[in-house]
């Protein structure tokens, strides 16, 4: 797909797979997405979907070996970041990207104080001083909303709450004023209120600098309250992409309205049952040659077992973010159309352009 | 199970806490409030959700409950029967007919050495004396009930998903056709997709087996969806009880308040007419509860007489429901 000028980060056809005891994993088949500067992209998705190795190949943290990457590229700002090596990476990673973790605990060096953690970062990418960078974390702290920030850059990680090292380590990300933060998981081992006061603080964060985040979770909740655009993926692809609301009230690919069906209504007006998909996500070290989802799609054809569908451009409500489906059914000649979809599934008629 | 107790319009309340309290000493005097003083009922047939933040008490409060834990004051009802504050061996035998447990962990709640057919088995035979022989046709028809196959005994938990441990989890739980079951976050550790698949399970067998749940979740929407009532805990206490539907939509405590504001919902209109709610500070330790109202220093409604004095449950005037708020004093 052609992408409309002023993306910031393009990634087109990536493909990762990993050597294991069991065979060759695909755990990455051909991902296309892009971020334009200052928007949020969430990336959503079960758990073996691909979307964090999807990220963490763009920031050079796949081990290789056993990990590959075999084809595809990212490209920031026109610049090619796959393949570089660990030094010339180096410029990416940290400086013009950041990137924080699902957990904190684990992330953060257990002996170094988060001030030095945070100042180490500054010293490597902007040459700052000790005395200087020392400064520096703590006014990132105080930024990150961390009461008493001086006394907390001598602490240990150990003696923060998993709020609090969330923060830390965001402070960390953004300490070299990245274009782009990459946000894995950030508050799935989160409570509810620390979660809102985490979302609230990046979105903060976002507003004042014009950083473009990208989000990956499986929370659809998180991504309606956080994303600008939404890539749905399953199976290691990317099988729906477009701003939130055409996700969210024009969905057209039967796992995005299976994953809806599957969570409780938030209208008090009625309280139908929940739709569970029935089955599990197919095995990735012999992936399906057809659409990754026929196995347990309600609508699959023969010919979505046999052959890959490709992407079907949908009518958008927003120009600069296209909706595009990945699924057999679009096509002139399925049984059914993406609007009956809606009809059977949204309960909204919603039109919608069919042609690829 | 005699079912003399019930009278014609009231249900009868099947499991009943009392004042519960269950305190951990953690050394050098220090002591965790982890449950205090919770008194909570929860009717034949009824599913309870409790939900609450990470140390708000509520796991505590389920294992408490079922004599997982001992009692450090308070009393547990069953039918009406007193239990024991400490349960010995004797105590477990005659109650894991009656009541059970299903984990939020599949993963570490299943012993990766036993098979599955001898996880599922286990309760038959310590307590109702069954063989693991004798017990493989009880056994292949709980697998086929939870949607596995009779000849998935023979296999060990690694060999399965999470979805399908779950399903194992359950089995072993329902096995012994017990009338109360605490659910202790039984769909945190799955996806999406799969959480519907076990909800619906649960639903299903609540309903053929006439089943009574204690259902602790922090999954607001899940807990609204599948409970009758709902209970909310903070720092060891209840603050608020009411039905479910009544509660998420229209809360009263202003703890209450913050946690349903701050839970997104997959509605990116919706949310982006939310205003923030996010509220400053952290949940206290339990180990220095603080004076008074324990949300007191996080809460945007907070008086004078909060900081003092402790605010008991009140039933709120016209409406099924109980807070423990000067707010409503």
């Amino acid at each position: 797909m052609t992408q409309a000028t002023g993306d910031l980060l393009t990634v087109e056809n990536l493909n990762v797979e990993f050597d294991t005891y069991g065979g060759i994993v695909q755990a990455v088949r051909g991902v296309d997405f892009s971020v334009a500067a200052g928007e949020t992209l969430a990336i959503v998705g079960e758990s073996g979907c691909g979307k964090s190795v999807t990220v963490q190949s763009m920031m050079g943290l796949i081990p290789m070996p056993p990990g590959r990457i075999t084809q595809g590229s990212a490209r920031l700002r026109g610049q090619e970041i796959l393949g570089q090596s660990r030094i010339d990476g180096r410029e990416i990673r940290g400086a013009q990207i950041g990137m924080i973790f699902q957990d904190p605990m684990t992330a953060l060096n257990p002996t170094m104080t988060i001030g030095d953690q945070i100042a180490e970062p500054l010293q490597v990418h902007k040459g700052m001083s000790r005395a200087e960078a020392a400064r520096e974390a703590i006014r990132l702290l105080e930024v990150t909303r961390i009461p008493e920030a001086a006394t907390r850059a001598k602490q240990y990680p150990f003696e923060f709450s998993g709020g609090m090292l969330q923060r830390a380590m965001i402070a960390m990300a953004i300490a070299c004023k990245p274009e782009i933060l990459i946000a894995d998981e950030p508050t799935t081992a989160l409570d509810v209120t620390i979660q809102a006061q985490i979302l609230d603080l990046l979105q903060d964060l976002q507003r004042e600098t014009g950083m473009a985040i990208v989000l990956i979770t499986h929370d659809l909740g998180v991504v309606a309250r956080m994303a600008d655009s939404v890539a749905v993926m399953y199976a290691g692809k990317v099988v729906e992409r477009g701003s939130v609301d055409d996700i969210f009230y024009r969905s057209a690919h039967p796992y995005t309205l299976g994953l809806k069906a599957a969570m409780p209504s938030n209208d008090p007006t009625l309280k139908q049952s929940l739709q569970p998909i029935e089955g599990s996500p197919p095995d990735l070290f012999s992936p399906p040659p057809g659409c990754g989802y026929a196995p347990r799609c309600p609508h699959a054809m023969k010919v979505c077992q046999q052959q890959q569908p490709p992407e079907t451009s949908l009518s958008s409500t927003e120009t600069n973010r296209p909706h595009g489906s990945h699924c057999w059914l679009h096509e002139a000649d399925s049984p059914f159309k993406p609007a009956e979809l809606h009809f059977i599934e949204n309960d909204s008629a919603v039109e919608q352009g069919a042609a690829s | 199970m005699s079912d003399s107790t019930m009278k014609p319009n009231k249900p009868t309340p099947l499991v009943e806490a009392r004042g519960l309290t269950r305190f951990f000493d953690v050394g050098r005097g220090r002591r965790v409030h982890a449950v205090d003083n919770v008194s909570l009922t929860v009717g034949e047939r009824e599913i309870v959700g409790l939900v609450g933040e990470s140390g708000s008490g509520k796991s505590t409060f389920g294992k408490t409950l079922l004599g997982l834990h001992d009692k450090t004051a308070g009393e547990v009802l069953f039918r009406g029967e007193t239990l024991p504050a400490k349960y010995r061996s004797v105590d477990y035998q005659r109650l894991a007919g009656n009541m059970q447990m299903i984990f939020q962990d599949p993963y570490s709640s299943l012993n990766p050495r036993m098979t599955v057919g001898e996880i599922v088995a286990e309760g038959l035979r310590l307590h109702a004396g069954v063989s693991n022989a004798m017990a493989r046709e009880r056994v292949a028809e709980w697998l086929g009930r939870v949607g596995l196959q009779p000849d998935h005994m023979s296999r060990y938990p690694h060999e399965f998903s999470g979805g399908q441990r779950q399903r194992i989890g359950i089995a072993r739980a329902l096995i012994l056709e017990p009338d109360f079951v605490v659910c202790d976050e039984p769909i945190s550790a799955l996806d999406v997709s799969v959480q519907a698949q076990v909800i619906n399970l649960l639903g299903e067998l609540k309903e053929s087996m006439g089943l009574t749940l204690l259902f602790i979740a922090h999954d607001l929407s899940m807990v609204r969806y599948v409970s009758d009532r709902m209970a909310v805990m903070y720092l060891g206490s209840l603050v608020e009880i009411g039905r479910a539907d009544a509660l998420y939509f229209d809360p009263k405590h202003p703890y209450t308040e913050v946690l349903i504001g701050s839970n997104p919902e997959p509605d990116p209109e919706l949310e982006r007419s939310r205003p923030s709610t996010a509220i400053q500070g952290e949940i206290p330790s339990p180990v220095n509860v603080p004076a008074g109202c324990r949300f007191a220093n996080r809460c945007p409604k907070v008086m004078e007489v909060c900081k003092t004095v402790t605010p008991q449950l009140i039933k709120l005037k016209d409406l099924d429901r109980e807070v423990a708020c000067h707010l409503y004093d």
